[in-house]
């Protein structure tokens, strides 16, 4: 176990706050992902064509440029309101809310190819028979579709959040304290380097780890009831 | 939104994206040599030979790529024999730095990449192979690795596209690379929503290239794969499979 000089719980702090970014990213890139999912399987040729649009943009862009981008474009945007409404001082936008907010749009861009594909795994007789019985589209959606898309979904939904847990060092560079920042907090205290950048590194696996096995406890949970090997 | 700033911007962006051409290339070159001898150490049944190979993708695909880039370039100069080494003047310039945690990263990614393709070459032809009496390393030759390549491709055009993206963090250790040029340019003349817009233009334009460039590779490697286009096109049935060039 390396020394680390009295800012263990420093790297604690930041790290929750890692998780925390990761999490509520995870949570709205899933509602996005399922919503622009339905906007590029519907039959309106305006919502498919601004889910494309969506999905190329964020996921052609870096994850770097985009959460800078997000972070300026949102203190313009919020400092031309202000003015705006008759206010004269600067205003900051928070790195928290910035950040997140460009995690959750990568999330939903890659999530979406991910529940589109679980969509369209659904056998339609189901929906169909659904339909028979006289459900609504929402409750056939809700008691039909989304269990299922759910379990298809999860594997590839896990493994998005692994990209995400590790691009959330990248809100250390609009300020957020996570982390990476609390890290190099303690770099420029004790001007060693490798041993707190190698500290975090095995944070970040020992989060990986984590969350792969809570990956596979969800998976688990979500086919329980199918044969094991997942044949139908 | 200014449009002659972005319009003004576009020369020193391309250059910047030269850089990142640059390090994108050389880092695919060394990443994929590293990755071969990785998949063939993963792949092998000494466990002094895949326990270190498990290890270092392991720890390359679990940790953020920033965090790797600081540990080449801040990390090293921590120990005095580093910067002691000769090799203190390799280790001392971002760019060297980058392309080391950028090679060393991908070859992670493209190992596991490699190692999907190889397991992918059906058995058969393996045993087919090793019944004529080809040696290990002619049966992956002439057999295996010709296969993998195409069975590969598609993942690794995804890891191409993701390294073109992940890039971007040369701009962390200074580098004025596409990103670096335009955060440089903006923290002059505080236009950094123009600048940026212009740079991820500039990455989706990258991207999308790429992108056609793998999907044509796909093509043009499947063709005895394919089916013809209708029936009336199909040639006379027995005459043997249809010429990659004939398909086009």
């Amino acid at each position: 176990m390396p020394d680390l000089q009295g800012f263990g719980p420093m790297l604690a702090v930041g790290t929750l706050m890692t998780v925390q970014v990761a999490l509520l990213s995870t949570l709205f890139g899933i509602l996005i992902g399922i919503a622009v999912a339905m906007m590029k399987l519907s039959s309106s040729r305006a919502a498919r064509i601004a889910g494309d649009v969506y999905t190329t943009i964020v996921r052609g862009v870096p994850a770097l440029v985009l959460i800078l981008l997000i972070y300026f474009g949102g203190v313009r945007a919020v400092n031309g309101l202000a003015r705006w409404l008759g206010h004269s001082e600067h205003v900051d936008i928070n790195a928290f809310v910035a950040g997140v907010f460009a995690l959750s749009l990568a999330f939903g861009a890659y999530a979406t190819e991910v529940f589109r594909g679980a969509f369209q795994a659904i056998p339609k007789g189901q929906i169909e028979a659904a339909r028979a019985l006289g459900m609504g589209r929402w409750l056939t959606f809700r008691r039909v579709s989304l269990p299922q898309v759910w379990r298809i979904a999860l594997p590839g939904l896990g493994n998005i959040f692994l990209v995400i847990l590790k691009e959330t060092a990248l809100v250390s560079v609009i300020g957020l304290e996570e982390l990476m920042r609390k890290t190099e907090y303690a770099v420029g205290f004790t001007r060693q380097p490798f041993t707190f950048f190698l500290a975090a590194a095995f944070i970040y696996l020992a989060l990986t780890i984590v969350s792969m096995l809570a990956i596979q406890v969800l998976e688990r949970r979500a086919s329980r009831g199918l044969e094991p090997t997942g044949a139908a | 939104m200014n449009l002659q700033v972005m319009i003004d911007s576009f020369p020193a962006l391309l250059g910047g994206a030269g850089l990142t051409l640059q390090l994108v290339g050389l880092a695919l070159v060394a990443g994929f040599v590293i990755a071969l001898a990785v998949a063939l150490a993963r792949l092998a049944r000494s466990p002094f030979a895949w326990m270190p190979a498990y290890g270092f993708v392991f720890f390359f695909r679990g940790t953020p790529l920033l965090v790797q880039i600081f540990l080449v370039y801040y990390g090293l100069s921590q120990f005095a024999a580093v910067r002691a080494s000769p090799f203190w003047v390799i280790l001392r310039e971002p760019f060297w730095c980058a392309l080391i945690a950028f090679s060393l990263n991908t070859a992670a990614y493209t190992a596991e990449i490699v190692r999907g393709a190889i397991q992918a070459v059906p058995r058969g032809q393996v045993e087919a192979a090793k019944a004529i009496g080809m040696s290990r390393l002619t049966r992956m030759r002439r057999i295996v690795l010709p296969q993998a390549l195409r069975i590969g491709l598609p993942a690794y055009g995804n890891e191409v596209i993701l390294l073109i993206k992940a890039s971007s963090l040369a701009s962390t250790v200074t580098l004025l690379d596409l990103t670096g040029v335009a955060r440089t340019i903006s923290s002059v003349n505080y236009m950094p929503v123009e600048l940026l817009s212009m740079a991820a233009l500039i990455y989706l334009t990258m991207t999308f290239i790429v992108t056609r460039a793998f999907k044509l590779a796909e093509h043009l490697l499947s063709g005895d794969r394919r089916q013809p286009p209708s029936l009336a096109a199909r040639p006379i049935p027995g005459s043997g499979a249809v010429s990659p060039g004939e398909a086009k």
